[in-house]
């Protein structure tokens, strides 16, 4: 959710497949159902710009649009508000506690994930404990635009998430007329990725600009490309792919901003094999979640 | 299915599986469309539009002619470009041309807009506006081009009422356009793709806010990965008839002859 989002389409402009999946006829209807081919777990979603006054009811639409899809679950982060930069320890509570209800309330279809204003430690770490360890979120992020994630007041929150062995997501963007204030670039999580080796951290829109984003983390084994939230623009997968390998690639759409369709048709359209379609849409990150997963008896 | 909006050989900053028009065609028929409607990537930066254009109708012809459309690019801000419209339409037998606002330097609010769709319109010539074809946040950095901005043309399509006007590539994420496309969808006579239609319900509120008959399918093949528009449509969860009017119906309606 880049900094300088502004209003969302709302109220208006808001196969074969590929190459393993059978051709396609005129209908849509036609389509081969994508979630019986593969696995599907998108790792950043919001519960912005979608129809509802509660996060029950939003969290309802972006279920509905998931079993067009063939979309098995997804992670939740904030976003039910408008975004507010440098938000409050309360708005944070607020936005978590809009995550954990409509995670609640569709607990086979989503996880929480956690947001924090990394401005403020002592509350960060407060909320990591109240809905991380303590609570029923699985993983941190997406971590905004409220400070640049290579600042030291990153590394405590870091820290707790290794030693739960939980991924981070970090929204990165290289904006060709230069980065929002406090806005994170690839370069920036590669910094932060290198003191902490340990971590596992996920590149959110593998900074936009994504042949440079790739050639940033290509050798921090630790930073993993995030795809969700830029525009559908082929190659991207493709290059990811070659440069990383499949296994450091994550899907993640960016909804309600963004498609499940956009985002998901980098993976499907891409000129790669199954295997690694596979991997990118829900293998790496359940292979990221599993020992969060596992210590909290929840299913994979 | 009819992709109303395609394009023909290469992007300039990267080469794009499918920049080949053989194989271009080989991918789409593969997916199942029928029919593509094609501009050129040359036209966004070539000066010597005849040539681009004439390099798109060969193509066309060349590589299946029932099945690529070429529309011809028209920059009024070139000298003669009322030759390079008599030529697409006399020359090249082209249904339609396609306009880059942005890439040729003009605003539609320019006064030569309204004459071009003048002459467009009075040899029954279809009209495509491109509003952007790359996020402005990931231009090339030397080359950076802000996205059209629609606001002018309502006035404009009141006083051209015989104009098929199309936009290809409106919406999008951040949509500043969206104002301005509201305004044209309330004419009635304005068509648009949804190539770059973004959010949850982004589809199915273009079509209540245009009308069911007024969007057709566009994919922005080869720069986009052809598979968003398909899924976009499957996710909308359209009935079947708002479905196959969207995927061909309006598109033929448009152009009946072919």
């Amino acid at each position: 959710m880049p900094i300088d989002r502004r209003t969302i389409l709302k109220g208006f402009v808001s196969g074969a497949l590929s190459a393993g999946l059978p051709a396609m006829g005129n209908s849509i209807s036609e389509a081969p159902d994508i979630g019986k081919h593969f696995r599907i777990w998108d790792a950043h979603s919001h519960l912005e710009g979608l129809p509802g006054n509660t996060a029950e009811e939003r969290m309802a639409v972006l279920v509905r649009h998931m079993d067009r899809l063939g979309i098995e679950r997804l992670i939740l982060s904030q976003g039910f508000g408008e975004h507010m930069p440098y938000p409050t320890p309360a708005q944070v509570r607020e936005e978590n506690d809009h995550v954990m209800r409509a995670v609640k309330h569709f607990p086979d279809r989503a996880y929480g994930s956690l947001y924090l204003n990394p401005r403020d430690t002592a509350s960060s770490l407060q909320e990591f404990d109240r809905c991380l360890l303590n609570g029923p979120m699985v993983m941190v992020g997406e971590l905004e635009t409220d400070v640049r994630c290579n600042s030291p007041l990153l590394d405590p929150i870091v820290e707790r998430a290794i030693a739960m062995n939980a991924p981070i997501l970090q929204h990165t963007w290289i904006a060709a007329g230069g980065n929002g204030r406090d806005e994170s670039s690839p370069a920036d999580l590669v910094e932060l990725a290198r003191r902490h080796p340990k971590g596992k951290f996920i590149c959110g829109h593998t900074g936009g600009t994504w042949e440079l984003g790739i050639r940033t983390i290509r050798d921090t084994p630790n930073v993993y490309a995030g795809i969700a939230g830029s525009d559908p623009v082929s190659g991207f997968v493709e290059m990811a792919v070659r440069e990383l390998g499949a296994e450091r690639v994550i899907f993640g759409s960016d909804a309600g901003g963004r498609t499940f369709a956009s985002q998901m048709a980098k993976v499907i359209g891409a000129d790669i094999p199954d295997s690694a379609k596979e991997l990118i849409l829900a293998g790496n990150l359940r292979r990221l979640l599993a020992p969060v997963l596992r210590a909290k008896g929840l299913p994979s | 299915m009819i992709d109303t909006n395609v394009h023909l050989f290469h992007w300039p900053f990267r080469r794009l599986a499918g920049d080949d028009p053989a194989e271009l065609v080989r991918r789409l028929k593969e997916k199942g469309v029928r029919q593509a409607w094609a501009g050129s990537f040359e036209a966004l930066l070539c000066r010597d539009v005849a040539g681009v254009n004439s390099r798109l109708a060969d193509a066309c012809s060349h590589h299946c002619p029932d099945f690529l459309v070429p529309f011809g690019c028209v920059n009024p801000k070139f000298p003669d470009w009322p030759g390079d419209l008599r030529r697409c339409h006399e020359v090249h037998r082209m249904r339609g041309i396609r306009l880059y606002p942005n890439y040729h330097g003009y605003t539609l609010a320019d006064p030569v807009v309204a004459d071009l769709f003048s002459r467009a319109a009075a040899r029954r010539l279809m009209v495509q506006i491109v509003f952007c074809m790359e996020d402005e946040r990931t231009q090339f950095p030397l080359m950076r081009v802000p996205p059209v901005d629609p606001a002018p043309l309502a006035e404009i399509v009141r006083r051209v009422p015989d104009l098929k006007l199309v936009l290809l590539n409106g919406g999008g994420w951040d949509g500043d356009e969206s104002r301005g496309l509201r305004e044209l969808a309330r004419e009635g006579r304005v068509y648009c793709d949804m190539a770059r239609v973004e959010g949850i319900e982004g589809l199915a509120d273009l079509i209540r806010s245009f009308s069911p008959t007024q969007v057709m399918f566009g994919s922005s093949y080869p720069f986009f990965y052809f598979e968003a528009a398909l899924l976009k449509v499957k996710s909308a969860g359209l009935a079947q008839d708002g479905r196959a009017a969207l995927l061909e119906g309006n598109a033929r309606v448009l152009l009946p002859e072919l």
